[in-house]
């Protein structure tokens, strides 16, 4: 507890002392146990009144302090000392709980903000310096020793070494890297030095892209937030209004009515005045469900997000990269008559200044080194293909699409997989099978979202008729539609927007270049962090960063989880306030009552909150 | 439109953060403001060329409004 907290505590052990002192103890004149509670009071509430009267030149007069100072010194006023006393004390019990928890969230996010390193380890000029991660040039190599963090992206070049990703992803298993991988800046390195290549400035690595994206969802609000913003805008003038009724109508309407009887009821309105209940605990909840989510791996850019996350209705997801690896294998090589060496030459040197995950297959196919200088011009057809100029000799290398708009004859192929033909100089020269292996984690995220009430799994591919017919099969999704191109995935996420119930929504999961204009579209748009392009990340709502699609499921169920409680602390504050209001009016309730009431109800709410801070129980 | 930050210090109650926060909308400059009483941030986008001219505005309400109230840049 900080020192400030630790003071007030204090203070408030010593009022609660003295007032008890009094209560109990029945001195010779009544006047000694009113000077001890008149003491109380000073103690807990002489910060209340001095800001109050602060405030008050100032023309601030809704303020709590004011209000309760009138409440208080009221209740004094007509007599009524241990309650004034009693009002001041539990109000005071209830602030100092608040900034406890408060601060407990806040040191929650600032653990995870740990990541943050504080240097980085530089080879110049034949020394290595430490300096400070942002002067870290790209190119440039760092040294990052066991047990410390690693500051920047980049490639390893030297060592090999068990790291804890922990922080970005929420893993508990170590990774294990070598020379040629990449890692990113947050992680820990466990074991052994490591030897890196920096690829990104800090402005752009990883780690710092974690700390604005969870610093900055905070500020995109809720629907749920902005009502309650709204809501305590309107309640404690009307709450404030109501209760000077109560001082004056009375009296002037009813014939015997008691003026400190009505002028009591009026200040036990004043006590319950102020919303803050709700307007601390609902930010909270928010607050904490995203950070809850990132302790996953799962970074969720807006409390607005994560309030739709709930209302998820329909999943439309990309094929390659999101349900399966990403990674191809070339199964089979069919050709018209020349060689299949020569057929997979051509195929990989087209394709070898693409970033596409069949380039790669092909490349790691061909396994031979490739001479890029043979190839002098390419062309990518967005959903069909490759052209290339390779040894002077025009290839295609492109699915169906690809020949029929090139008028190519070619034999079809009846593989199951992406089918990839190569044409050389307009004549179909051979077939690529290749294939994608399906995640396993995709078994797994189908089912959970099925248990999450998700109504319709969608699959919007650019790939193949076949092989996605066989992913969807697998899977057992509910739809699926493949050879789009990424303007009809478009089309397909606006139709399912217009089918979709309304107020629920439609998200669209993704990791491609391509994708970015459908992440934008969707309700939510998903993408996937290590494997996806930036883009992606950068149109997307949500960042996984594990590549798992399993994780949608867990932040669906954190969603809820957040917006469950958001509805019990909203619907369960106001009633109690309304409840002790209209108690008050009708003078069934003491001043204390109310407050105790009121403040009780602010400690649950927050404490009903702070269940957000435990997730072990979703995966 | 660019997106700018601000650390918040003495934001004491989640009240103020809330007054402020309407006063500060209606600020012709600045779109999307938001505080956060949790994380003490101020944020709100405005064009490049209108940054001066809209922190001194930002500025001179909180002196009114919340005199306590300082703001920094992140």
């Amino acid at each position: 507890m900080k020192r400030k907290q630790k003071k007030q505590w204090i203070k408030l052990i010593l009022s609660l002392f003295l007032c008890l002192l009094s209560f109990f103890i029945k001195f010779e004149t009544k006047k000694i146990n009113n000077g001890l509670l008149i003491l109380a009071y000073g103690i807990v509430g002489i910060d209340i009144v001095l800001k109050a009267i602060r405030n008050l030149f100032k023309g601030k007069m809704l303020d709590e302090n004011f209000l309760m100072t009138i409440a208080t010194l009221g209740a004094f006023g007509i007599g009524e000392f241990p309650e004034a006393v009693a009002v001041m004390l539990f109000y005071q019990i209830g602030e100092l709980f608040q900034s406890y928890a408060v601060d407990k969230s806040r040191k929650s996010i600032s653990d995870l903000m740990e990541i943050r390193p504080d240097y980085a380890n530089v080879y110049r000029k034949g020394k290595i310096l430490k300096v400070d991660p942002d002067e870290v040039k790209i190119d440039e190599i760092i040294l990052v020793k066991p047990g410390e963090k690693i500051p920047l992206d980049g490639r390893v070049i030297e060592g090999e070494t068990m790291l804890d990703t922990k922080a970005l992803t929420g893993e508990a298993v170590p990774r294990k890297v070598t020379v040629e991988d990449e890692v990113l800046s947050g992680c820990i390195n466990n074991t052994s030095s490591l030897k890196i290549k920096v690829t990104k400035e800090f402005g752009e690595s990883t780690v710092k892209k974690i700390l604005d994206l969870v610093e900055n969802a905070s500020s995109r609000k809720s629907v749920a937030e902005n009502f309650i913003s709204k809501f305590a805008r309107i309640y404690t003038p009307v709450v404030v209004i109501i209760a000077l009724l109560l001082m004056l109508l009375p009296n002037l309407i009813l014939k015997d009515a008691q003026f400190s009887d009505w002028f009591y009821r009026a200040l036990s309105f004043l006590v319950v005045s102020c919303p803050c209940a709700l307007v601390i605990s609902i930010p909270l909840a928010f607050f904490l469900g995203i950070g809850a989510a990132s302790k996953k791996g799962v970074l969720i850019k807006g409390s607005n997000y994560l309030e739709a996350l709930a209302k998820t209705e329909i999943i439309a997801c990309d094929k390659t990269g999101t349900l399966t690896e990403g990674v191809f294998k070339v199964q089979k090589i069919e050709s018209s008559g020349y060689s299949k060496k020569e057929v997979l030459k051509m195929a990989a040197l087209a394709e070898s200044f693409s970033n596409h995950p069949i380039s790669h297959s092909l490349k790691q196919a061909y396994g031979k080194k490739m001479n890029k200088k043979e190839v002098t011009k390419t062309q990518e057809i967005a959903g069909q293909g490759v052209l290339a100029i390779v040894e002077g000799q025009t290839v295609l290398v492109g699915n169906e699409k690809l020949m029929n708009k090139y008028k190519i004859n070619f034999e079809k192929s009846e593989e199951e997989g992406t089918l990839v033909y190569v044409a050389k100089n307009n004549e179909w020269i051979g077939t690529l099978v290749i294939s994608d292996k399906i995640k396993d984690d995709a078994y797994k995220a189908i089912q959970r979202f099925k248990k999450n009430r998700v109504k319709k799994i969608v699959m919007l591919t650019g790939d193949r008729e076949k092989a996605s017919a066989y992913v969807a099969k697998t899977l057992n999704l509910d739809e699926y539609h493949a050879e789009l191109l990424p303007q009809e995935k478009c089309e397909w996420i606006e139709k399912l927007i217009t089918e979709k119930t309304e107020n629920k929504k439609v998200i669209f999961v993704g990791d491609g270049i391509n994708d970015a204009p459908v992440l934008a579209l969707a309700d939510i748009g998903i993408s996937m962090g290590g494997l996806g392009s930036d883009a992606a990340i950068e149109a997307s709502d949500i960042v996984i960063m594990t590549d798992e699609p399993s994780k949608i499921a867990s932040s669906i169920q954190i969603s809820k989880k957040t917006m469950r409680i958001v509805k019990q602390n909203s619907f369960f504050a106001i009633a109690i306030k309304i409840g002790v209001l209209l108690l008050s009016a009708l003078g069934l309730t003491s001043m204390w009552a109310s407050v105790f009431a009121d403040v009780g109800v602010s400690i649950l709410a927050i404490l009903n909150t702070l269940r957000l801070l435990d997730v072990k129980k979703i995966s | 439109m660019k997106k700018y930050q601000f650390k918040i210090i003495n934001l004491d109650c989640a009240n103020c953060a809330n007054k402020l926060e309407r006063i500060l909308e209606k600020i012709e400059l600045i779109e999307n403001v938001s505080i956060s009483f949790i994380t003490q941030k101020l944020t709100f986008e405005c064009q490049e060329s209108d940054k001066e001219k809209a922190l001194e505005t930002i500025r001179k309400k909180i002196r009114k409004e919340e005199p306590d109230l300082k703001i920094e840049e992140v």
